[in-house]
């Protein structure tokens, strides 16, 4: 077995916008997944709000990842046949909301990444930045603390991605959120607060834009 | 967003691969159905006896005699309440294929111990007066285009030559069970006839029909029948009509193992196709499922998505086969009227379907269930259409 990541550690501040680069194959995604609690370590721990996820059982880390965890995919990974609001809607399945609550929380993230008028649309029938759109108001619609993204902008043209990074940018600034992102665009990395870089497993020291 | 909407409009993304699966389960349910309600059939007799009812035959056989005079014995026995007797004629209606049961019967016992079989008084009456009168079941009238009054001749072929009847009544089941094809005549009739024609088969009886007061008491009343002829030249056996009928249905006991077979082969042909399908579908969609599981859905709520699916595919072609099958009984009984005169899709077989169909959508999914509960949430993802 061949290790992947190895003698990694790193904190994350409450509210950083962290950018994790580096070559195809360095790990970047396997760590990501691995702070989102989608995939266990073999060893070690990660704490998350003074909270080890890695002693925690898959139930417990799916009803962990419902409340922290906001997910924002490359290929946005919106059901195709669901409408816009439906695929949005779908994580406050799991929680105890009423219908008209549900609703109320799907319109507002609708309209927070500016899609209140495509609530009725199906993925079909969005662009690709609409799409991402709708993939986010997914991911913040539960309110959470993380928003991981796995290269976000890596399927869009120039100008939706620089919506998209506009757009998660305000979301750090305004709402506070903590965003951990992978990417291979540097431009899209400018946006972050730090940006890491991983090789062949190895995280470099964290550096500010200022320095990037 | 309902649940049940996200698997209807799951079980509907392939519609054509959906639509033929769905179909696959109508044909097969609908074929489950018929052949079920053949065997239904088959024992439809079985269901229509009576508790009140045995009936008295030559421990022989059913096909060698017993004397006439056997009948004020039996009726002398303690616990029976009215005596009639018959022969099976046998006798072909213009041609071998127009084949239904025809009996000489005891004109005035039979309808009081067949009370399930009704009867206007005027045309009891009728065939009371007339020697040569007949009573057919409604089917068997409908079937023919007979009408009161109208002469049937019976080319006989137990007792040869052609028998010339004279229809005075139709009769109607009074429970769905009953058997509406029945031909019956005077029994006095057949046995003038082999007097006139002076045949050694003259004042002797198929069977006798026997009324008893109290059903618990049947299995005792049948032995004190046997007892008034054990070792006389034509000994009897006695049994409940449910007995006697189902020695009958015995005789054909290979046949019916062999329609139960297929009819369950079916059930598991449509197992496999809906298995297919669904797994299929699943497989198509790892990544979505990698999705659910991220979002934070947990293996309950995965499991009911695909069993929901699965289940939904089957309940709609269970539905769509149940409702083909009414009318597709209905064809088939007309057309096989002759050999099954009772052809009702049960309630049971309609309970069967849906207790299979449900069986089949669950077994369906649990191969699909269990490996993407199995499957690694980053597998999953990577995974694209």
């Amino acid at each position: 077995m061949i290790p992947v990541l190895s003698d990694i550690s790193f904190d994350i501040s409450e509210g950083e916008f962290l950018a994790l680069m580096g070559p195809s194959g360095s790990g970047k995604s396997t760590l990501l997944n691995l702070i989102a609690g989608i995939d266990q370590p073999d060893s070690g721990s990660i704490m998350i709000g003074g909270i080890d996820v890695t002693t925690m059982s898959e139930t417990e880390l799916a009803h962990w990842r419902a409340l922290n965890v906001g997910f924002i995919f490359q290929f946005y990974n919106l059901i195709p046949v669901l409408t816009a609001f439906e695929n949005v809607e779908l994580p406050l399945i799991l929680t105890s909301l009423s219908r008209d609550e549900r609703r109320e929380h799907v319109e507002m993230a609708l309209k927070v990444v500016g899609l209140s008028d495509r609530m009725d649309h199906y993925p079909g029938q969005l662009s690709g930045g609409q799409e991402q759109r709708v993939a986010i108001a997914r991911a913040i619609v539960t309110d959470p603390a993380i928003l991981v993204a796995d290269e976000p902008t890596g399927d869009l043209d120039r100008v939706s991605a620089e919506e998209i990074m506009d757009l998660m940018d305000r979301l750090n600034r305004e709402s506070k959120k903590t965003i951990i992102m992978v990417t291979h665009d540097p431009r899209a990395a400018k946006k972050a607060h730090v940006v890491r870089h991983l090789d062949k497993g190895i995280l470099t020291n964290a550096h500010s834009q200022d320095t990037l | 967003m309902h649940i049940l909407k996200i698997l209807f409009k799951n079980a509907f993304r392939h519609k054509l691969r959906t639509g033929l699966t769905i179909i696959s389960i109508m044909i097969a349910l609908l074929a489950f159905g018929l052949l079920r309600t053949v065997i239904n059939a088959w024992y439809a007799g079985v269901e229509a006896s009576s508790a009140y009812r045995l009936v008295t035959r030559n421990a022989v056989s059913i096909i060698f005699p017993l004397p006439f005079s056997y009948k004020d014995k039996i009726r002398q026995v303690d616990g029976v309440s009215e005596v009639s007797w018959g022969n099976w004629f046998g006798g072909i209606y213009i041609d071998e294929k127009n084949f239904f049961a025809n009996f000489a019967v005891d004109a005035r016992t039979y309808f009081d111990l067949y009370r399930e079989y009704g009867i206007s008084d005027d045309q009891k009456t009728a065939f009371m007066r007339d020697r040569k009168g007949f009573v057919a079941g409604r089917k068997l009238a409908q079937r023919f285009g007979w009408k009161i009054g109208d002469t049937v001749v019976l080319k006989g072929t137990i007792f040869p030559g052609n028998w010339e009847f004279v229809m005075r009544g139709i009769y109607r089941g009074r429970d769905p069970n009953a058997d509406e094809t029945v031909f019956v005549f005077h029994w006095d009739y057949l046995n003038e006839s082999l007097k006139k024609a002076s045949s050694t088969r003259v004042d002797q009886v198929g069977f006798y029909m026997v009324g008893i007061r109290d059903p618990s008491r049947a299995i005792s009343t049948a032995d004190s029948v046997d007892s008034l002829f054990k070792n006389s030249y034509a000994e009897t056996i006695t049994e409940t009509e449910k007995a006697f009928t189902l020695g009958f249905v015995a005789m054909s006991d290979a046949i019916i193992t062999a329609i139960e077979l297929v009819s369950f082969v079916v059930i598991i042909i449509i197992l496999a196709v809906v298995a297919n399908t669904v797994a299929m579908a699943v497989r198509e969609r790892t990544n979505e499922y990698a999705v659910f599981k991220t979002l934070g859905f947990g293996g309950w709520r995965i499991s009911g998505l695909i069993l929901g699916e699965s289940i939904v595919i089957t309940m709609m072609g269970c539905a769509f086969g149940i409702a083909a099958t009414y009318p597709a009984a209905e064809a088939f009984g007309k057309a096989m009227g002759a050999y099954f005169p009772v052809f009702h899709v049960s309630l049971r077989t309609i309970v069967l379907d849906v207790v299979f169909s449900l069986t089949v959508g669950i077994l369906a999914s649990l191969i699909p269930i269990y490996r993407t509960l199995k499957m690694r949430i980053a597998d999953g993802l990577r995974m694209v259409e």
